[in-house]
């Protein structure tokens, strides 16, 4: 097979996968009896076309830049973590427990203590599948979904049985305090002058992105990151240069399970208020679709929450104005996921003729 | 508790028992072939809706049946063309497939029938009704034993009495049969297989085929027998659980049963919680008996309970020497 030039890899590969999807999405469109340019319009519109519509865009590309991220950095070390759902409810745990815990006085104290309590929640639900994986050689795949299942089971537990206040009905943790509503793009200084209206997107999306540069660091300029990427590539001549594979193993688990706990800040701290039951609604498995999308760099893990912020957003538009379910955006993102993760061979081969005539026209 | 709830109990077990069964089975020929298939699910899934909305239109449950089969065989020809000839990451092409499934189900059903995603409520013909073993009553009298036959073998779906003689079937096609023996072998050493002058990939395929059929009967058992018609989400994970009860079996027909059986018999007493508190005079949590699949599923992984070696060749692309 043709190597493809690294950018066509980098940029092509995944845009080519992109328009695949969308294209198979319009043609599903169309036999459901729907009209695709319509709902790309409508989309566009109810994403991208207002403050407002950005507000929720920004809010979801928050979520799914944390769980992205997670991803990718499990996906260096070689480890497919598919437990950032259930990473991400558990983080959500140690959110609540951290805001309930303490009448705040600030946003900006309980910020940072949030942080580190979804981190550790979320860190310690990918321990014990990081542990399995790294000593006794268990699966990680089929851990980490089962941990999904057992942290959803948990979740349901502790908000029927355990934190719902006596008194009230539906299965949630009492609201937090006033002290830790986070500020929303409609509350800070300047972007307040754009976002008029109360919108979702908070302060956590300048936490998402000192996460993506943090994590930059971490994989391309610290010695961990060197391990993990080497352990990443082969696992037998990273244990030859006397990388320990438990330690690749746990840190990188770790790290990810951190940082898709760490998503809960976004929704369970800076929407909701309280922790709900299946808090993450999904974005851990986006993270998928993110990291895989954005190659697994966390410049490409940025610009793929944003598109898919926006096809979340735009599909809930969809879902509301027109008479194409909701539903497409799992079809969607199916897809984007097969094309870019597992049919990436395929795209590949299909660009492949365009740069071996260029290759050999420039030997000739 | 008495027997009378025992009996109630072990025939939920054989009922819920059944869709983990054909799907546990589904994987345990993919694996086997080298092919890992996290989209168990997706297949379910799909097979649930095609079946269910088939059965609506057509009235017959066995024209259903033939649309489930079909719609899980195109999903497990999508999953052979990402992971055999495109070399694709099996993992993430099952994972993949499991949300195309999840929102094309919900799409096609909302399309034809504009009730939310669900097919209409099935009933007569379009639904497989329970049959009833000879001499159930006769047999019935006889104590202790009786009750077994008459109340939990007997009277429940013909796709249930297919499933159980799947087991024996797929017993008899993987040790008995050559096909088998090159499946098997194509799962540990597929280089041998293509040494010998035998095509990896058309076995590959073969395998991935098969998987789908059984994906289609256990999806259109769901949605025609189990219950009456297609609700979104309606495996609920089921494809996950068949997942475990096969490494829980080790990837063995009889020992599937035995798993799938244990993991049905974990389902039907969480829908039963009262007889748990009057057995047990504990009240033990629902939400922990929904986990406890998942919980023993990560206790065989750890190894804890005899090593789970998976085949050796599974979840890579064969790449052909040239």
């Amino acid at each position: 097979m043709t190597k493809l030039p690294k950018w066509a890899d980098m940029v092509l590969v995944p845009v080519i996968s992109l328009l695949l999807a969308a294209a198979i999405s319009a043609v599903v469109i169309l036999l459901i009896g729907g009209d695709p340019v319509e709902a790309v319009k409508v989309m566009v519109d109810g994403a991208l076309g207002s403050p407002y519509g950005w507000g929720y865009t920004l809010y979801y590309a928050t979520s799914f830049i944390f769980t992205g991220l997670g991803v990718t950095v499990a996906y260096h070390a070689g480890q497919f973590n598919i437990g950032g759902e259930g990473q991400a409810q558990i983080g959500g745990l140690g959110v609540a427990l951290v805001c309930l815990a303490f009448p705040w006085p600030a946003w900006w104290m309980a910020l940072p203590a949030a942080i580190v309590g979804a981190a550790v929640f979320g860190a310690a639900w990918a321990a014990v599948p990081a542990w399995l994986a790294a000593k006794r050689g268990s699966h990680i795949v089929i851990t980490t979904i089962m941990f999904n299942y057992i942290a959803a089971a948990l979740i349901v537990w502790l908000l029927v049985e355990v934190m719902r206040p006596t008194g009230q009905m539906d299965p949630a943790t009492a609201r937090f305090g006033a002290g830790t509503t986070l500020p929303g793009f409609h509350q800070i200084p300047g972007l307040d002058l754009i976002f008029t209206r109360k919108v979702p997107a908070n302060v956590t999306f300048f936490v998402a992105i000192l996460a993506c540069f943090a994590v930059w660091l971490l994989l391309w300029r610290s010695r961990l990151g060197y391990q993990i990427r080497a352990f990443g590539h082969s696992e037998s001549a990273a244990r030859y240069a006397g990388i320990s594979s438990t330690k690749v193993i746990m840190s990188a688990m770790l790290i990810s399970g951190a940082l898709c706990g760490m998503m809960s800040i976004n929704n369970v701290m800076g929407e909701a208020g309280r922790l709900l039951q299946n808090s993450s609604e999904g974005a851990g498995f986006i993270g998928i679709a993110v990291a895989l999308m954005g190659r697994n760099h966390p410049l490409g893990v940025f610009l793929a929450a944003l598109l898919f912020g926006f096809l979340y957003q735009g599909g809930a538009e969809m879902g509301l104005w027109t008479n194409i379910p909701i539903e497409l955006r799992l079809l969607l993102q199916g897809l984007v996921i097969l094309f870019t993760g597992a049919l990436d061979n395929m795209v590949r081969m299909m660009v492949a003729p365009f740069f071996r005539t260029r290759a050999s026209a420039g030997v000739r | 508790m008495d027997y009378e709830t025992l009996m109630q109990l072990l025939a939920s077990t054989l009922r819920l028992g059944t869709p983990l069964l054909f799907a546990c089975l589904a994987g345990l020929f993919s694996e086997r072939a080298g092919i890992f298939d996290i989209g168990l699910e997706g297949k379910m899934l799909m097979a649930a809706m095609a079946s269910g909305a088939t059965a609506a239109i057509t009235g017959s449950a066995w024209v259903g049946l033939s649309a489930g089969i079909c719609a899980a065989l195109v999903m497990a020809l999508l999953h052979g063309l990402a992971s055999i000839t495109f070399r694709g990451n099996q993992l993430i092409s099952g994972v993949a497939l499991n949300f195309v499934a999840s929102g094309a189900t919900v799409l096609i059903a909302q399309a034809l029938f504009q009730q939310g995603g669900r097919t209409p409520p099935l009933s007569g013909a379009a639904r497989f009704g329970p049959i009833h073993l000879p001499w159930a009553a006769e047999i019935g009298a006889v104590p202790v034993i009786g009750p077994i036959y008459q109340q939990v073998l007997s009277g429940q779906s013909i796709l249930v009495y297919a499933a159980l003689a799947c087991v024996p079937l797929s017993w008899w096609l993987l040790y008995a049969t050559r096909f088998g023996l090159r499946l098997r072998a194509v799962g540990e050493n597929p280089e041998s297989v293509d040494t010998a002058g035998i095509s990896v990939v058309r076995l590959r395929y073969m395998a991935v085929l098969v998987t789908g059929i059984l994906c289609g009967l256990a999806g259109t058992y769901m949605a025609t027998a189990l219950q009456a018609g297609f609700g979104r989400e309606m495996t609920a994970g089921r494809g996950y659980i068949a997942l475990a009860a096969l490494i829980f079996a080790k990837w063995r027909p009889w020992h599937a049963l035995w798993a799938t059986m244990l993991f049905g018999f974990l389902q039907a007493l969480a829908l039963r919680p009262d007889v748990i508190e009057g057995v047990a005079h504990v009240s033990i949590p629902v939400p922990a008996l929904d986990a406890l699949p998942y919980v023993l599923t990560v206790i065989v992984l750890a190894g804890f309970v005899g090593k789970a070696v998976g085949p050796r060749a599974g979840g890579q692309p064969y790449v052909k020497e040239r």
